[in-house]
């Protein structure tokens, strides 16, 4: 009852909220859709609360790319809370169940830092890393324009001398944002691009330079020390950057993203997370399974394909966004 | 990371189980918990974990378990195949028109490399069919995407058509169409533009170009990283193209590659490649037992099994051997049957105790002179074990030194193993308990009931201390 009043009223209500929150919703139509109705099928298939209830519930965080341990440990936390609160009723335990997961969610994230990071005096500097296909250049492109209209000087590096038509597709954002791109001919070295860029970001005195990486898979080990040598040429000009190491995280990836978020920290030690394309399939369940084992935090997210659509990570409206229907509005606080 | 160990914990698991001659429902229930979280931490959907394993549990259950292995070890073999079934067939190769070109579309999400496995693509089918393709960029949306099929194209020696990317990606592929037609290409390769499954625009142009072009193939690109979303990925795109085969990318990297299974289970589509490496020839056919072996992460495990298996059937083939050893009739059996011939007295007295001999007007002239016993004797006793067991061995060279050794005229080593040779057929056709086809031997043969008691009593005899010998030899050998 208490459930059906409260997604009527989310569904409903509309109140004006702000765009950003717009655009969450907009872009995890999809993802929502997938785990809220999930959800809700779940407490309609369930008239009294039992095991079996708890077991789908654990394999629906599964279904989320939570990952299996991470699935287990909540499920056992929302069996716990719902025995304390002594909730009977699946409408009831519903309630308690959502209000679990959105603290959790907010818990992992609470002492992480979210924000991006800049130089107090002389350029910053972005590296980003990550797999092949991840979205790296294509965050560059958007993230350069958003800090164009922040009105800041901003410079690319073409730090992909690999991939085929890679320096091209750098060139042509710069070409869409207005940003200067410094690059040489392809199969270069990408130490030096980046030697090159930095010289060039001090000598111009430019706000921000962002550094685009070839993909590689972080079993990969001599192009993981590739990587090793970009950070510490990076390092040894401008001692106090990389201000921010960022992996760039399809949100569809597996188990497998747990792999590349420890080993790119290792070799790199990222300081966040990109995470790209979640408004696809990908129901986000990764994030929450990087921040538990990892205390990696998100820092952006990719909703579409439009040049406004990288976000800051926020993840109260990240959960809000995701469990929308299920919860009452959060637009109160 | 969590799986870590996972096989160290399951032999920890089955430790406990004593061995039995069936799988039972508690072997199947705690080896099932193992496997469903292999799977799941293999991304291999939970929707498709959960059919998997009601399938193998219906299988596992009452089947009957290996000599050499226990029946965890035996269920996992049975996941094992099973996974292998499910991931269908090896090496499928591509469909081709009946007439050029065909016609390949190259469809998936964004970043999963659509565009460098048409680049491998076009150098695997100049290699293997020495094929003129020609490559059409789709890909009006992405920046540089063109520029990459371009150099892509260069590397690997094959034109692109593109019209920019002003233009209709539908024009752009009937206009390539055309020239290829003109070009006489005998491939032309379609790469699109990444989209999401849910894109209904996107999807619909995908649905044109299909229409437009008519495709022999329309493979899915998957990244093998990809989670649990591939089933909706892959059920995506195959309800609007209906896709006839499956790509599998980025198999160079740590994944474990449940997407595979996944995928597979919910389209029924063929893998049909993988690529492994960013060079252009890394592109291989698809195997489904090494892609069951991935997503199971047992490999040590695996390998175990195998070789329990494998020394199974080392057991089984050594014991058939013997089987046949002791069946087969060898000089060491004669020397034996000539031993238990003299112990029983002189040739003459034993042949006229065999009822029906007695009195028997052929047996006038059948004498054994006691010393023939002894020269066949020092016969056998100059070859060597080797000759003595495989009779096959002793050409002309060796009689000649079987005949110096023994102080024997050759043509008496001769006829001996004449002799030898019919007694072999003999023994043959007794060991297996046949008599018939003797009837004509010794004159009036051996006739009635004692005779044949006499018979068999002398075979199984024989058939012990062979038994006995064999036995000893082992002992020796070890």
């Amino acid at each position: 009852m208490g459930l059906f009043d409260r997604i009527k009223k989310a569904f409903g209500g509309g109140e004006a909220e702000p765009a950003v929150v717009d655009k969450y919703d907009a872009g995890l139509e999809k993802s929502r859709s997938t785990f809220g109705d999930k959800l809700n099928a779940l407490f309609a298939n369930f008239r009294t609360v039992d095991e079996d209830f708890f077991d789908d519930l654990e394999e629906m965080l599964i279904g989320a790319d939570v990952g299996y341990e991470t699935a287990v440990r909540l499920s056992d936390e929302l069996r716990e809370s719902v025995k304390l609160q002594n909730a009977k009723k699946p409408a009831e335990v519903a309630q308690v169940i959502v209000a679990k997961l959105v603290d959790l969610y907010g818990e992992a994230g609470a002492s992480e830092d979210n924000t991006l990071h800049y130089a107090e005096s002389g350029p910053t500097i972005f590296l980003f890393v990550g797999v092949n296909g991840a979205g790296k250049t294509t965050t560059i492109g958007k993230l350069a324009h958003q800090l164009k209209e922040e009105g800041k000087s901003v410079l690319l590096a073409a730090g992909d001398t690999f991939r085929a038509g890679a320096i091209e597709q750098l060139q042509e954002w710069g070409r869409r944002d207005g940003v200067p791109v410094v690059a040489t001919e392809a199969g270069g070295d990408p130490a030096a691009v980046v030697y090159d860029a930095v010289q060039r970001a001090k000598a111009e005195q430019v706000d921000v330079l962002l550094v685009d990486t070839a993909g590689r898979l972080q079993n990969k080990v001599n192009l993981m020390k590739e990587l090793d040598k970009i950070r510490r040429v990076i390092v040894r000009e401008l001692p106090d950057a990389p201000q921010e190491v960022l992996l760039v995280l399809d949100a569809t990836t597996g188990q497998n993203a747990l792999s590349q978020a420890k080993e790119f920290n290792q070799t790199t030690q990222i300081t966040g997370i990109v995470l790209t394309k979640l408004d696809g399939s990908g129901k986000g369940g990764i994030v929450l399974a990087i921040r538990n084992e990892l205390h990696v935090p998100v820092k952006m997210v990719g909703l579409g394909e439009g040049m406004d659509d990288l976000q800051a990570f926020d993840p109260n409206k990240f959960v809000y966004g995701l469990f929308k229907g299920l919860i009452d509005a959060p637009a109160e606080d | 990371m969590a799986f870590e160990g996972l096989s160290e914990r399951l032999q920890k698991a089955f430790a406990g189980l004593r061995r039995k001659g069936k799988v039972t429902e508690a072997d199947v229930r705690d080896t099932m918990r193992e496997i469903r979280l292999a799977l799941l931490e293999a991304d291999v959907n939970f929707g498709v974990v959960k059919t998997f394993i009601k399938a193998v549990r219906e299988k596992a259950l009452g089947a009957e378990v290996l000599d050499s292995l226990t029946p965890g070890q035996q269920i996992i073999k049975i996941v094992n195949d099973e996974l292998i079934a499910t991931m269908g067939e090896a090496a499928v190769p591509l469909n081709k028109s009946p007439h050029i070109p065909t016609v390949i579309m190259m469809v998936g999400l964004q970043g999963a490399g659509k565009t460098t496995t048409v680049g491998k693509l076009s150098k695997y089918l100049i290699d293997n069919e020495k094929a003129r393709p020609l490559l059409i960029a789709a890909d009006v949306y992405r920046p540089a995407a063109i520029d990459q099929l371009q150099v892509v194209g260069a590397s690997v020696g094959v034109p692109v058509f593109e019209l920019g990317t002003e233009v209709d990606p539908r024009d752009i592929v009937r206009q390539g169409l055309a020239q290829a037609d003109l070009q006489h290409n005998d491939y032309v390769i379609i790469d699109t533009a990444g989209r999401l499954q849910i894109d209904e625009k996107l999807m619909t142009e995908l649905a044109d170009i299909k229409a437009i072009a008519n495709p022999d193939e329309i493979l899915l690109v998957v990244d093998s990283m990809t989670g649990q979303a591939a089933t909706e990925v892959a059920a995506g795109f195959n309800e609007r193209l209906d896709l006839t085969g499956v790509v599998l990318t980025k198999l160079d990297g740590d994944t474990r590659g449940g997407a595979a299974l996944s995928i597979r289970q919910v389209t029924g589509k063929p893998i049909k490649f993988i690529g492994q490496g960013e060079k252009m020839d890394a592109l291989d056919v698809f195997y489904p037992d090494r892609m069951a072996n991935r997503i199971l992460g047992m490999g040590d495990m695996l390998t175990l099994i195998d070789k329990a298996q494998k020394n199974f059937d080392e057991k089984q083939a050594l014991e058939v051997a013997e089987k046949i050893k002791e069946n087969t009739f060898d000089f060491n059996d004669f020397l034996d049957q000539m031993d238990q011939v003299s112990n029983m007295g002189s040739f003459d007295d034993i042949m006229k105790m065999i009822p029906g001999l007695a009195n028997n007007p052929a047996m006038k002239n059948f004498h054994v002179d006691p010393k023939d016993v002894a020269h066949q004797k020092a016969i056998v006793y100059s070859m060597t074990p080797a000759e003595r067991e495989d009779p096959d061995l002793l050409n002309p060279s060796r009689r000649r030194r079987i005949a110096a050794g023994s102080g024997r005229p050759i043509v008496e080593v001769n006829r001996m193993i004449k002799q030898f040779n019919q007694s072999k057929q003999m023994m043959s056709q007794m060991y297996k308990g046949n008599f018939s086809g003797m009837e004509g031997l010794m004159g009036g043969g051996i006739q009635g009931k004692l005779g044949k008691m006499a018979m068999n009593n002398m075979v199984r005899k024989q058939k012990k201390n062979k038994k006995k010998r064999l036995k000893n030899m082992k002992r020796f050998k070890s």
